[in-house]
């Protein structure tokens, strides 16, 4: 799949392997015997991203013809992104077949807490890099095989900032908040809150107990996006996690239907 | 700091460039950073040294063409300037807005020899 391979890369490594291998050209690898030339001016007019959304692209193409229904979840660190993800694991697991990838700088904790509840997972530690790329992904696809028909959950690294620009060629973003954080994070990232499909409020069983003010949070997502909905739950009591389960469920139907199967 | 990351890549498409269009030394590079792209120019030329090392990248300038946000209003029918993304129209006040330019991460062209 990763048919351009040949990127370099900042050192991720995919669990049980030795890394990511970095084709990062070196000058003197190459046999510089080219006449010199006057200065000229060479027009790119290429996105920076361009090669990350060709990975993207092919990492969707790929889910898509085997209707597995990616998505991709990002937040802060501490936003019970990881809690969330096991209990809807936990819910889903007798109706889809359902697997993981783990992003994070280093460890396999998350990993392992996942397999933990009997689901595939694999985790890609980033080292140094703050976000996962879709060529991390396509390696991570590759190793991690999930089935045709399935749901796939990225759990990007836990980071409001970077992982926003990084399309990894998944289905839908899912941006998760929880009560504990400012109401205002949505206009302090408004990055990562624009290109989101669904934002999840979650710990909203702690709302007594804390100044997060739900109203004015809706506001500041309406400040960046008019048709941006959010679902409010608490992954720890269950409240509001049915809603979560359907909005899954209905973006999963909608991929079986768009590629039926043969 | 993901503008590292985009760095490497701008530096990896230079490379690929070198290659199809012969040449061994990159004195300048342009690059457009719009305003709402989430990249930090200043972040952008420390993490540029750092990828271009050891590339025929290495000792290139650095040029950034910083981009303003705009954005369209529907009511006012006009393009108005938007600094942040969740700023409102500054004649009638109205959002969100649909943006229109500010958000490129571009690579614009290179002087070389």
């Amino acid at each position: 799949m990763c048919g351009h391979c040949g990127c370099g890369d900042n050192g991720a490594r995919l669990e049980g392997e030795e890394g990511l291998v970095a084709h990062h050209h070196h000058h003197s690898e190459h046999g510089h015997e080219h006449a010199t030339h006057d200065a000229r001016l060479v027009r790119i007019e290429q996105d920076i991203l361009a090669t990350n959304q060709s990975h993207a692209a092919a990492n969707r193409d790929w889910l898509g013809q085997r209707q597995i229904s990616a998505f991709n979840l990002m937040s802060s660190p501490g936003s019970g992104k990881t809690t969330l993800l096991v209990s809807t694991l936990i819910s889903l697991r007798r109706r889809w077949a359902l697997s993981v990838i783990e992003g994070d700088q280093q460890t396999s904790n998350d990993a392992d807490r996942i397999r933990a509840t009997g689901t595939p997972a694999l985790q890609i530690n980033t080292g140094r890099g703050c976000h996962l790329d879709a060529h991390m992904v396509a390696h991570g696809l590759q190793k991690l095989a999930p089935p045709d028909d399935s749901i796939l959950f990225i759990e990007n690294v836990g980071n409001l900032v970077c992982p926003a620009g990084f399309d990894l060629g998944e289905l839908r973003k899912v941006v998760i908040l929880s009560v504990t954080e400012g109401d205002d994070k949505p206009i302090k990232y408004p990055d990562m809150f624009a290109r989101a499909d669904l934002v999840v409020l979650n710990k909203i069983d702690l709302l007594p107990y804390v100044d997060f003010d739900v109203d004015r949070c809706l506001g500041y997502l309406g400040r960046l996006r008019a048709d941006l909905p959010m679902l409010q739950l608490s992954a720890r009591t269950g409240e509001g996690m049915a809603a979560w389960q359907v909005w899954l469920t209905a973006a999963h139907e909608q991929t079986r239907r768009l590629r039926p199967s043969a | 700091m993901h503008e590292l990351s985009l760095c490497l890549n701008v530096i990896e498409s230079i490379e690929a460039c070198a290659r199809t269009e012969d040449f061994d030394t990159v004195e300048v590079v342009r690059l457009e950073i719009g305003q709402l792209s989430g990249a930090e120019p200043e972040a952008m030329r420390l993490g540029f040294d750092v990828a271009a090392r050891g590339t025929v990248v290495e000792g290139a300038r650095l040029e950034v063409i910083e981009v303003s946000g705009k954005a369209w209003c529907p009511d006012c029918s006009t393009t108005v300037p938007l600094p942040r993304r969740f700023d409102g129209c500054p004649h009638c006040q109205a959002f969100p807005l649909a943006v229109t330019d500010g958000e490129q991460l571009r690579i614009r062209d290179l002087e070389v020899s």
